[in-house]
């Protein structure tokens, strides 16, 4: 996504500033970094990629699916602490473990859905693809 | 007893097969499975075998669902995702299928057995899983090793995000799964209430008018569900595909 806005913006303003002082360019330059460093660490709202007609959509979408993704950590992680204290005969301390983990699994399930996470850096930037063509 | 909200989910043996000790019965289920693939393929096969230029009314419905599913995937894994249009293709048309044949009176629900949902939400992961393994080796592993983790929190932070990964077929199976069976079952006890209402002679015909008016609503829900649950499910099947392509940097 950065990568894509850079060469824009240098175009533009590179151009429109050339005749002020060079001091003018150098905190235009160094606004863009900091602008193109923003936008790198900033999640895209995962609704902005998808075709505007499918916006309404989304929105329940998101709303039927934050519940079950929580859940489902808290789940998954009570199931692998039970199934540790099985085998491994650490009752209860597996379960206690485990659950607390699956807890914060489910919490980073939730944002992650919501958006309010960075997923992974190279998503993003295909992310960005699409919307820009 | 007809009014059981839960019977519509009984499994009947429709012929009864046993291979080596193991059940294979041909059950109501499988029967709404091969019905749901064989309307859905039908129907696609059918409208856009005229290969209208200026398609006609049910060819643009084909195509809609295509380009439909097509953007979703483009959007969430870039072009190179397009290789698994196939697979998000053939499960975003065989939930919604199997979800609006549910909606007819009578007939079975398949995505309302769990068993079924996680068998698809199985195929999924396991396609992310060998796809990423296959692709980027053991470069995979770094999915669940985010960056500018400080060191010694990295084994806490792998802890959570494989339970995290483990978690996504059980919340992509028990979402689809969950809404058919509780929508099904509200629908049921709906109109459970007119019948039991209207029993109670003038007044209670009257007042069945409510749960009457409440099951048409529902049942618009319903559709409204049965289409955003098949949604929900390609959707998530495209981002965690693109975790496949893509494994964190």
């Amino acid at each position: 996504m950065a990568g894509s806005i850079g060469p824009d913006e240098t175009g533009r303003s590179g151009s429109g500033d050339q005749g002020g002082d060079p001091r003018g360019d150098d905190l235009d330059k160094r606004r863009r970094a900091l602008e193109a460093a923003i936008a790198a660490k900033r999640p895209v709202p995962a609704n902005d990629g998808k075709d505007p007609s499918t916006g309404g959509l989304n929105g329940i979408g998101y709303a039927l699916r934050l519940s079950s993704e929580f859940i489902a950590g808290v789940v998954v992680g009570a199931g692998i602490g039970w199934f540790i204290d099985r085998f491994a005969g650490t009752s209860p301390w597996g379960l206690i473990v485990f659950l607390l983990l699956g807890f914060v699994a489910g919490i980073l399930n939730v944002l992650r859905s919501a958006g309010l996470v960075a997923e992974h850096r190279i998503r993003k930037r295909d992310a960005g693809g699409p919307t820009k063509e | 007893m007809s009014n059981d909200p839960i019977h519509q989910f009984h499994i009947s043996k429709l012929i009864p097969i046993e291979i080596g000790g193991l059940d294979f019965s041909f059950t109501n289920s499988s029967l709404f499975m091969v019905a749901t693939a064989v309307g859905a393929g039908a129907f696609l096969y059918l409208t856009t075998s005229s290969r209208g230029l200026i398609p006609s009314r049910m060819q643009s419905v084909s195509e809609m669902s295509y380009e439909f599913v097509a953007n979703m995937l483009r959007d969430a894994a870039g072009t190179q995702g397009m290789k698994f249009f196939p697979l998000v293709f053939s499960l975003f048309m065989f939930v919604l299928v199997a979800n609006l044949f549910g909606m007819f009176p009578y007939f079975f629900t398949v995505t309302s057995h769990l068993i079924v949902t996680f068998a698809l939400a199985l195929l999924v992961i396991g396609t992310v899983v060998l796809y990423g393994f296959w692709k980027h080796g053991f470069g995979f592993l770094k999915l669940f090793v985010p960056h500018g983790v400080p060191g010694l929190l990295v084994p806490l932070v792998v802890l959570i995000e494989v339970i995290s990964f483990l978690s996504r077929p059980i919340s992509l199976s028990v979402r689809l799964f969950a809404n058919m069976l509780a929508g099904h079952i509200t629908l049921k006890v709906f109109a459970g209430f007119v019948t039991s209402l209207s029993a109670f002679g003038a007044v209670g015909v009257a007042g069945a008018v409510l749960p009457l008016a409440m099951t048409v609503a529902l049942t618009g829900l319903e559709f409204l569900v049965a289409f955003l649950q098949a949604y929900v499910f390609a959707v998530l099947t495209c981002m965690y595909l693109n975790d496949a392509i893509h494994p964190g940097h």
